[in-house]
């Protein structure tokens, strides 16, 4: 038995993102003795780097707007594929959600009657995100971290310790979440400061890890996108949705090298912004497709006339939904009409004085002038796709955001899956955290307090598992003659293979050669052997992230493979169009074979099995909210007639 | 493209004690310094400690002091120095060093617990709080703070004198009260908090005297001495400066304040 | 503020918990440059003006008073038809009458928020330049006495505002040729307006004028002409060191050129 130390909390939030610190809020309001732990500093999560805004049918610029319009929008941007419900609490919760947060102490701009001002976003109808100039993530997260804090200073006065009923773990990791029988009983982790491992018995984990990012090579992502959750939960035994939708983001930097892949925010083409390719000329004008062929500008002239009278004009198709734009750009440079770097044109400077641009759009401002030399006030700046977000995730409980077949485990944010369906608009991803967030604290703290004393106990031998399984790089010898794997190098490896061949555009034989690939990483990651010691040593922590990496790469690719159709964040090649017949098709992965270890290295079974499932049927009263013509193009006839 | 081979010299070490060590690293056009940290780590020292997360100056998390002086490395740009040069880089010199870059903040969020939080208005509710863009653009401008803490890191009241970390906030504390004595709807007042008073007397801004290194180091040109750390002086001054209260008090206890 | 001086204080960046570090700094620019220019200008003017305050005399060259010995408040100076005398203390005053006024515009100088930057930087080495290491075992900044004096800054600025305004009548009677006619300009005429124009605007940038016209206030929507007022203070207050070191540069010479007419080194080209 491995000798650790162990600590009893009532809900562990593994992640310290919009998602995590709103679930701990939540759990610690509702009574419960909360613990977060989260791989970065507290305060430093993605969710800072967020810009534009917090989608909310508040109705403060234009008064036409409510949940049921915001419902519409949202399913409509993810092609109908939403987990219906999900997108209609969304809709329905995330004003109360914003409006709280001012209670917290956030300061959004104003509108001049001293509301939350509100700005327009790609797919949605009407000006709806509440925001801060482009930096919205850093007020969101900043906002909860100081919530927290005056929680922790409640619990100062009343126990004489800030930390008596919620603290957050910084620097720590979670490799597994421990079971009794089906049952969560807590978390095994280390602290990547001392590499130390330490053992959180709780009934109920609430995972809020954000996306898969760092497993492709151009990503607006952070380090820390690695799929923890996914693979988490993939581990302790519950299934993993609709994987294969990938968002990429339409605007990334694409030069200089060292920076490719970082976000250049929506809101930019929101207050103006246009995208030309080397010709000079708007080219979104060619790519509306005909499922939002009304709702689009024809004209340069009336899309430009839609920012001052948005009532009477249709909006620039510049504003489509991200995967139309990124698809659009994806073909322009493809057909050599690209910028010199490989991307297109993207560009304010003519459309607004330097001294609106500097205002409106500062950390971009900023951003371009620090890291590319280019001063967007008078030039255009130079964007491409990049990997964003991914709209698969943990299969949840819609109003529980509880984990399928897995009691005591939660999910909220980026980690869960199908609350955006096949695409998610900007914007909807901060009020997703928010809600959802929420959810889960609320019904892991319920869940919790309603197993009182008939708490699971803690596996020993799952303890033990944890710690050789964490400790294997240090002991990495070389088999067969070969030579420690470099766990740098096998990362490089695995995001250069997902960007080529499970990438924007997706063919079937690049994904079969993806999972050969992966195959073959898999192996020789059981290889992966580091230097030095455990105390904090960035090399072990990208070894034990690569589990986690393989696992959820597998998932992308194996669903990619199966949805033969194109559809939101997920475009074939061979399969150009979008099918009815899918619509109502799920598909759900699974770990093939938990007790046989992660090494199945045979590429056609691999890890992971793949499960079909079809959804329930769109609540009539829901449907009823659309037009007849518009659903024909996504439901399919029994749908229809049901 | 340009390529070359710069001269590093990058603090490895931890509590026990460390050095200098000098490294020949590839460099290529377009790259800042935390590109050349993780060449370092993927082709040289794996194990080479260091902190950050968004690579975009969002974040705040890998400050360090290259050529001594306190900035974020995703934000410093290797054009800015010549091929010839040897780039110094060290972990901040004010906090406990941990390992290689990495040290321990743990100071500041200490401090930020100390000081108290938000206080909404009573009787107004959620969705019912109005407030106008130019009362709300001052405490938006300190809330623009990313927390990499150089400012924390490049004061001299506690850089230069351990002893004061105990009764100094800091200039991103110091400020966080700016902002929350600036807030259109704080209801601090209400609950017998004079946010203006214990400025001086609990968080120690006193201690500040206005040297300006915290406004030169923010990677995110907060005017931090002018707009928040003197404005509150100027506050406390309305609190306890004045003439007649301050002749009666101030000479009377000149040690204590 | 510090009280002893050790080169190698083991505390600071030395601290056993601090990353070992020998040197006080690694700067590789010239950060001493700034310090050392500044204390050389503070330096140069405090010797010019400690002489020129003590010396009580050359001060007038009508219609031109120096602005170090105006207004002059004791009955020990020379005579400056419809000048600024103003014997509010009588004749037992026998050193010279500018250190009377002087107090003033030296205390505003003295707690404005620029100069003490520039000379805790400067002269005290508290510290030297940002991340380089101060020789100061000790550290207590403004929290207690002598520098917790530097919270009267308002204070002097309200005295500092009559000072401003006597100058400013200087100014005006600059306007007049050597014989009190007026509606004449020379050389002097021109020194002076620009003197006042700068000690107008050094003095209205000042940081606890900004706090005062709008600064303190929590809701500028429900002021809408002290937030306009409040802007303008910002907008010269970002100028503050400029204004400072350009208002300071001008007073000395404007004392200078008064000084050259009265010992009559110099003859005022007159325009008109």
């Amino acid at each position: 038995m491995t000798q650790l130390e162990r600590q009893q909390w009532d809900v562990v939030v593994v992640g310290a993102g919009g998602a995590g610190l709103r679930a701990a809020i939540e759990a610690r309001e509702q009574g419960a003795r909360t613990a977060v732990i989260c791989k970065s500093l507290f305060g430093k999560a993605h969710t800072v780097m967020a810009e534009g805004g917090i989608a909310a049918s508040m109705g403060n610029v234009n008064s036409g707007d409510n949940w049921q319009v915001h419902f519409r929008d949202t399913m409509r941007g993810g092609k109908f594929l939403n987990q219906w419900r999900m997108a209609e609490l969304h809709a329905r919760e995330a004003p109360d959600r914003v409006w709280e947060l001012e209670t917290w102490g956030a300061l959004f701009d104003r509108t001049a009657d001293g509301r939350i001002s509100q700005r327009n976003f790609g797919g949605h109808e009407y000006p709806r995100l509440a925001h801060v100039g482009d930096r919205t993530g850093l007020e969101l997260i900043r906002t909860l971290q100081q919530k927290i804090v005056s929680l922790q200073q409640d619990d100062k006065r009343e126990f004489g310790d800030y930390e008596a009923r919620l603290k957050v773990f910084q620097e720590c990791t979670v490799t597994r979440v421990l079971k009794e029988d089906d049952r969560v009983s807590g978390a095994f982790c280390y602290e990547r400061e001392s590499g130390r491992f330490f053992v959180l018995e709780a009934p109920a984990v609430v995972l809020a890890t954000g996306g898969i990012g760092k497993s492709f090579k151009v990503t607006s992502n952070s380090w820390e996108y690695t799929g923890d959750g996914h693979a988490l939960a993939l581990l302790a035994g519950a299934p993993l949705l609709n994987m294969e939708f990938v968002q990429f983001h339409p605007t990334g930097m694409v030069w200089p090298p060292s920076v490719k892949g970082i976000l250049v925010t929506e809101s930019v083409r929101g207050d103006g912004g246009v995208l030309r390719n080397s010709d000079g000329k708007r080219f979104m004008f060619d790519y509306v497709p005909d499922v939002f062929k009304e709702k689009y500008a024809e004209s340069e002239e009336e899309g430009d006339r839609w920012y001052e009278d948005p009532d009477h004009n249709r909006r620039p198709p510049e504003l489509l939904p991200r995967d139309e734009v990124a698809r659009a750009i994806n073909s322009e440079v493809k057909a050599g009409r690209g910028s010199p770097h490989g991307g297109v044109f993207l560009d304010v400077s003519t459309r607004m004085p330097a001294e609106v641009i500097r205002r409106r759009l500062p950390s971009m401002h900023h951003q371009f002038k620090e890291l590319a030399d280019v001063d967007i006030t008078v030039e255009p700046m130079e964007v491409g796709p990049t990997c964003h977000y991914v709209m698969g995730g943990i299969a949840v409980e819609s109003d529980t955001a509880a984990a399928r077949g897995v009691p005591g485990l939660f999910a909220a944010g980026e980690v869960a899956g199908g609350m955006h369906g096949s695409n998610r608009l900007g914007g909807n991803s901060l009020s997703d955290l928010l809600v959802f967030g929420r959810r889960a604290g609320l019904h892991a703290a319920e869940y919790a307090s309603a197993l009182a004393g008939a708490r699971p106990a803690v596996d020993e031998a799952q303890v033990d598992l944890a710690a050789a399984e964490a400790l294997r790089p240090f002991s990495a010898e070389p088999q067969e003659g070969a030579a420690p794997e470099n766990p740098y190098t096998l990362h490089q490896e695995l995001q250069q293979a997902m960007n080529d061949l499970v990438g924007i555009i997706r063919r079937d034989a690049e994904m079969r050669q993806a999972l050969e690939k992966l195959a073959e990483l898999r192996v020789r990651a059981r290889r992966a052997g580091v230097e030095g010691h455990r105390q904090f040593n960035p090399g072990w922590h990208l070894a034990l992230d690569l589990r986690n990496m393989l696992l959820v790469s597998e998932c992308v690719a194996r669903a990619a493979l199966e949805r033969t159709e194109s559809r939101g964040g997920h475009t074939r090649e061979d399969w150009p169009a979008m099918d009815r017949s899918w619509r109502r098709a799920n598909l759900l992965c699974r770990l093939a074979d938990p007790t046989e270890g992660l090494a199945a290295t045979d590429p056609v079974r691999g890890q992971i099995r793949l499960v079909r499932e079809e959804t329930e049927p769109i609540r009539a009263d829901l449907l009823a909210l659309f037009e007849k013509e518009e659903l024909v193009k996504y439901l399919a006839e029994e749908e229809l007639y049901e | 493209m340009t390529t070359y081979d710069a001269s590093f010299r990058v603090w490895r070490g931890d509590t026990g004690g460390g050095a200098l060590e000098d490294f020949k690293v590839e460099v290529n056009e377009g790259e800042v310094v935390l590109d050349i940290i993780h060449r370092l780590q993927a082709t040289q020292v794996p194990d080479l400690a260091v902190r950050w997360n968004c690579k975009a100056g969002k974040c705040g998390s890998c400050s360090a002091e290259i050529n001594g002086r306190p900035r974020l490395m995703c934000m410093t740009r290797m054009s800015v120095f010549s091929h010839e040069e040897t780039i110094t880089v060290t972990p901040l010199r004010a906090f406990p060093v941990v390992r290689d870059l990495v040290t321990d903040v743990s100071f500041n969020y200490q401090k930020a617990r100390e000081v108290p939080a938000f206080v909404p208005p009573k009787g107004v509710a959620a969705g019912e709080y109005r407030m106008q863009q130019v009362d709300v653009e001052r405490s938006q401008e300190f809330r623009k703070c990313i927390e990499c803490f150089l400012c924390q890191d490049t004061c001299h009241v506690v850089r230069d004198h351990e002893e004061n970390k105990g009764a100094f906030a800091g200039p991103r504390f110091l400020m966080r009260i700016a902002e929350l004595d600036m807030h259109p709807l704080d209801a601090a007042d209400e609950t017998g908090l004079d946010r203006k008073r214990t400025a001086q007397d609990e968080h120690g801004l006193g201690y500040c005297n206005i040297t300006k290194c915290c406004t030169e180091v923010c990677p995110e040109h907060i005017k931090i001495t002018d707009n928040a750390l003197i404005p509150l002086k100027e506050r406390a001054v309305d609190r306890k400066y004045d003439p007649l209260v301050w002749l009666g008090n101030k000479i009377g206890r000149r040690s204590g304040s | 503020m510090a009280t002893g001086t050790e080169p190698q204080p083991l505390t600071g960046v030395h601290d056993a918990s601090r990353a070992a570090i020998a040197p006080r700094h690694l700067r590789t620019d010239r950060w001493w440059l700034a310090p050392a220019v500044t204390a050389a200008g503070l330096l140069a003017f405090v010797v010019y003006s400690t002489w020129r305050a003590f010396v009580n005399d050359d001060y007038y060259a009508a219609p031109y008073v120096s602005p170090f010995y105006s207004p002059c408040v004791a009955d020990n100076c020379v005579p400056m038809r419809g000048g600024p005398n103003a014997d509010l203390i009588g004749s037992w005053w026998g050193l010279s009458p500018a250190l009377l006024i002087l107090i003033f515009p030296l205390a505003f100088r003295g707690t404005c928020y620029y100069y003490r930057k520039a000379y805790y930087r400067g002269f005290w080495a508290s510290p030297p330049a940002c991340a380089v290491a101060e020789p100061h075992k000790k550290y207590s900044g403004e929290t207690r006495f002598p520098l917790i004096i530097q919270n009267i800054h308002r204070y002097t600025f309200y005295f500092a505002l009559p000072v401003a305004a006597f100058l400013t009548y200087d100014a005006v009677l600059a306007y007049r040729d050597e014989h009190y006619r007026w509606g004449h300009m020379g050389l002097g005429t021109l020194v002076f307006t620009v003197n006042i124009v700068l000690i107008w605007a050094y003095t209205l940038s000042c940081h606890s004028c900004r706090h005062i016209v709008g600064g303190k206030l929590r809701h500028f929507s429900k002021h809408p002409v002290r937030y306009r007022l409040w802007g303008w203070a910002g907008k010269l207050n970002q100028h503050h060191m400029l204004l400072a070191w350009a208002s300071l540069i001008s007073v000395s010479l404007a004392d200078l050129y008064v000084y050259f007419l009265a010992t009559g080194a110099f003859d005022d080209p007159r325009f008109f």
